[in-house]
């Protein structure tokens, strides 16, 4: 043997070596979490997910062992597989029978593997009972009992049954007539014969009772025996199956073994990511079994963080009974959700800030019974607590249908407080300025009374629930109610994040604010991005996406440039979308947040720091604060579909003039960009395509929606003469039926507004006149569903096709 | 009379010290995550043992002329606050055990960020020592 080959063998030797040696350390583990699952399955046989675990366990020693060659505990495995495949098709169930032959097969498997781990070989015990008794117990009619009934019946039981009892646990499952005398006596005589299990038990693995049953019976003689005694229930704890499985455990013990969990997912990427580039595959195999099993075990570490909601909640009743009376208020608390979990420290960092905004509730949202009566309102104020989870976070609600809060009172204190400029103000939406209660330093001091001062702490509020990567946002319908939307993370410590370089950096975002990825490449990249009034926008479907190339709002560029390809990370923020323009998107993953330090926190465009899997750090990027820093989340603006604009025809810095229409009541304003011409229609010329009206029209096929049933009013309009709007994008066309056209308006919006009406994207002061801003989207969509998928289908061959719009001809 | 022992560092030809029992460990240069939009003198994010610490550039700091290229910097991992910050310095020296009788206060001609940021100093045999104010010099308030 040369030296060479001699060297080859010991590697092979070695490598295997290597291999058994994480088998049975994976296999010991997962042989523990076996025997917990089985008896756990055994209280609870319904459990899919219980049962899925255990199959896949015995499936993975199953498949290990036979690549590594030892047979008997192949076989072993499989059949134990075999039966818990029955089991997890219905076919079979759970009986204690099978349940004891399973964990029996543990036991064996358990043996056989300290047998390899001690002597490199399987013990030469013979298993081969075992296996066909698990094989027999595939067999659709559970065992029958071993028992002869020709077996003389003795009435007896032992001797060591405790004194003072007052019925026998057979006598009690015989008076239900769940056994009978024969059960019970075959069961006393395996007793006497040496089976040391309880009479219940026998009686269970005979088939004779069923476990709950037998629990039934005891629990009765439980009662009966502590009542012999003149005890009562004095501390006795009855027997249950379930009882056993819940424990108290240190918080401090959890809050470690999260920060370990947390290191070990850490551990666990550099080392996934070592090994993929690594193309060894023993190391590839156990990385992703690791990779695996890390991540069951953050799941498993954080659920036991989780609490409901309603462990704080529960306080609140009381809470507001009390500030009831105190302002001689009738308030009337509905808790919706009260199951809702959540990660324990997030549960503590809201409690005091919840707590403080039902107090402002109860104290300043809801008006105290004389005047709620005089305006009409049920003398007995609502307030409804809401929590959901919704997109991986939890959502809470705090609605009062109390005096709500007026805007101008805010206004006017913010200014005076000098915590705003008149020009400020000025560019706000309505729901921006009542939002400045949140703001430090404002408090509007004649509501300041000794329970609580609206604004007073809002600031605090907003601070704590920040502190835990959450946001608050107020809406108030003056007179009507006050909802204050917090909505917060479940988790701190993990979450899922996608990673993406950028100047030759790596950054994380979260993948909360995710919506979607984006790659435009070539040529199309440069057609892709548009300018509107200098800002760049892409088209995503129809309707415009502001662009913010990370790059530039870092401060690191001048400006947005466009690149070979670009990657847009579809982000949501405060209820907006906005496109962030990456250099390259890299890979999804698991990051653990880790807090920053004080120098950086003041940054504010970074939500934290975590460690990526070569070992750099990367910076978590705070989407809102980015979106803020781009400005593209600011009420005033509205990035709405409606306002596109021929980027070469447009001034660069003039207002969007609108087309004023009439439909119904309604003022209605349309982006003149989306007008591609006006059209008169006799009325007589409309056909119909099921539903559809549409009207034929220069060669084609115009098909028609009446605005005043998109927006859902009566229309004032007769039949002879239709007013409509065309548009056309590349050889598509929709009519948009209005009725009258009443002006065409350049100067600016005074001031804009959030609706939630479908059909309408905003609303705007023009002219001195509330005018809404029609959805263009929402009313295309309504006259030609296809329109925007022909013309992205036709975008994907003709990228030119844009440019015949904006003509104006009435 | 009053004797400390201070860990010394040099930047751009200063001789610095921190408290001994401030200075959780010094380590060679780290490769760093930049900051964007990070306050002057933040060189960077670096990961020790798994905690993740911001450096911070002593020379940018002190307002001292920034390092050439080539010259790669120490850190100088010190407590402030419940934090570990790195100092970015250029060398390491030794222990010096320094008496507060050798100790004065910053002289008044001594002014800008350095002054601000200087205890005062100690007269030793051969050069002055500047005690650093750790406190100040990691503080994100007077980092600009």
């Amino acid at each position: 043997m040369t030296a060479t080959e001699s060297n080859c063998e010991g590697i092979q030797v070695e490598d295997t070596d290597e291999i058994v040696r994480e088998f049975l350390t994976e296999s010991q583990e997962n042989l523990d979490q076996l025997d917990r699952d089985l008896v756990a399955l055994e209280a609870d046989p319904s459990s899919a997910a219980l049962l899925q675990s255990v199959f896949r366990t015995i499936h993975t020693i199953k498949g290990t062992s036979g690549f590594l060659g030892f047979g008997d505990l192949e076989s072993l495995t499989h059949v134990g597989e075999s039966l818990l495949a029955k089991m997890r098709d219905g076919s079979l169930t759970l009986t204690q029978e099978r349940a004891t032959a399973l964990l029996e097969l543990v036991d064996a498997v358990r043996a056989t593997l300290e047998s390899i781990a001690a002597t490199g070989a399987e013990d030469p015990t013979d298993r081969s009972a075992l296996v066909r008794r698990i094989s027999d117990l595939q067999a659709e009619v559970p065992g029958v009992p071993p028992s002869d009934p020709s077996e003389p019946v003795t009435e007896a039981a032992p001797a060591a049954k405790p004194a003072g009892e007052a019925l026998r646990v057979g006598e009690i499952l015989q008076n239900n007539e769940i056994v009978d005398d024969t059960d019970v006596a075959v069961a006393v005589i395996e007793q006497q014969l040496g089976d040391d299990r309880p009479l219940g038990e026998i009686l269970i693995a005979h088939g004779h009772a069923t476990p709950g049953q037998v629990a039934d019976a005891l629990a009765v003689q439980e009662s009966a025996r502590s009542n012999a005694l003149g005890g009562g229930p004095n501390g006795a704890t009855p027997f249950h199956v379930g009882a056993d499985a819940s424990l108290r455990v240190d918080v401090n013990l959890l809050d470690t073994l999260m920060r370990l969990v947390g290191e070990l997912v850490l551990t666990r990427n550099q080392i996934v990511a070592t090994a993929t580039t690594q193309a060894e595959p023993a190391m590839l195999r156990s990385s992703q079994r690791l990779n695996l099993l890390v991540s069951e075990l953050q799941a498993g570490v954080m659920k036991t963080r989780m609490q409901p909601i309603d462990t704080i909640w529960s306080k609140l009743p009381r809470v507001v009974r009390d500030l009831g009376v105190t302002c001689g208020k009738e308030v009337r608390l509905v808790l919706q959700g009260r199951e809702t979990e959540l990660d324990k420290t997030i549960l503590e960092a809201i409690k005091d800030p919840l707590t403080h905004v039902v107090r402002n509730a109860v104290d300043h949202g809801i008006e105290s019974p004389d005047v709620r009566r005089a305006a009409g309102k049920d003398p007995e104020g609502q307030l409804t607590l809401r929590a959901f989870h919704e997109g991986g976070q939890v959502n809470i609600e705090i609605d009062d249908d109390g005096a709500g809060i007026d805007p101008a009172k805010i206004a006017a204190k913010a200014l005076g407080s000098g915590l705003v400029t008149a020009e400020q103000l000025r560019a706000m939406g309505p729901r921006e300025v009542v939002n400045l209660i949140f703001e430090p330093g404002f408090s509007t001091a004649e509501a300041v009374t000794n329970v609580s001062g609206r604004g007073v702490g809002m600031d605090v509020v907003r601070t704590n629930v920040e502190k835990i990567g959450g946001t608050v946002d107020v809406v108030s319908e003056l007179g009507i109610l006050t909802s204050l939307r917090i909505k917060i993370p479940l988790t701190l410590a993990i979450i899922p994040a996608l990673t993406v370089e950028c100047a030759g950096e790596r950054y994380a975002v979260p993948q909360v604010s995710l919506e979607e990825l984006l790659c435009v490449e070539g040529d199309r990249a440069r057609a892709a991005v548009e300018y509107l009034s200098g800002a760049p926008v892409f088209r995503l479907r129809g309707s415009l996406l502001p662009l913010v190339w990370l790059d530039h709002v870092l401060d690191l560029t001048e400006g947005p440039h466009v690149d070979d390809a670009v990657y847009i990370l579809v982000l949501q923020a405060d209820g907006r979308r906005f496109g962030l323009v990456v250099d390259r998107v890299l890979n999804t993953e698991e990051i653990v947040v880790k807090p920053l330090s004080r120098q950086l926190k003041g940054i504010g465009t970074y939500a934290g720091a975590t460690i990526l899997g070569d070992g750099r750090v990367a910076l978590i990027l705070d989407v809102r604060a980015l979106a803020r820093r781009a400005h593209v989340v600011s009420e005033g603006d509205s990035l709405s579909t409606a306002q596109t604009r021929d980027s070469e025809a447009a001034k660069p810095d003039g207002p969007e003039p609108l087309l004023i229409v009439a439909v119904g009541p309604r003022r209605v304003g349309v982006p003149l960009s989306m007008v591609t011409r006006l059209e008169e229609i006799p009325g007589a010329s409309i056909e119909y395509a099921g539903q559809r009206e549409l009207v034929q029209y220069r060669g084609n096929l115009l098909p028609l929606t009446r605005l005043s049933n998109l927006l859902g009013v009566p229309s004032e309009v007769g039949s002879e003469r239709l007013k409509v709007i065309v548009y056309s994008q590349g050889q598509r066309s929709v009519g948009l039926i209005v009725d009258a056209v009443l002006d065409i308006a350049n100067e600016a919006p005074r001031s804009r507004g959030d609706v939630h009406e479908y059909g309408v994207s905003g609303m705007a002061v023009v002219q001195e006149r509330v005018t809404e801003l029609l959805d263009m989207e929402q009313a295309i969509t309504a006259a030609d569903p296809q329109f925007f998928i022909a013309i992205a289908a036709a975008d994907a061959a003709d990228v030119s096709a844009y440019d015949n719009y904006a003509q104006i001809g009435a | 009379m009053e004797l400390r022992q201070l860990t010394t560092f040099t930047v751009d030809g200063l001789l610095l010290g921190v408290e001994v029992h401030r200075v959780q460990e010094v380590i060679r240069y780290q490769e760093m995550t930049t900051v964007p939009l990070g306050s002057q003198g933040t060189a960077g994010l670096i990961n020790l043992r798994g905690e993740v610490v911001t450096a911070i550039d002593m020379r940018t700091r002190l307002g001292l002329r920034p390092r050439g290229e080539g010259e790669i910097p120490m850190n100088v991992v010190v407590r402030a606050d419940d934090e570990s910050v790195s100092l970015l310095v250029d060398t390491i020296g030794d222990v010096a055990s320094v008496s507060s009788d050798q100790f004065e206060e910053p002289p008044e001609t001594m002014t800008g960020a350095a002054g601000s940021l200087v205890l005062g100093a100690y007269k030793l045999d051969n050069q002055l020592l500047l005690a650093l104010d750790i406190d100040r010099a990691t503080s994100p308030s007077g980092a600009r």
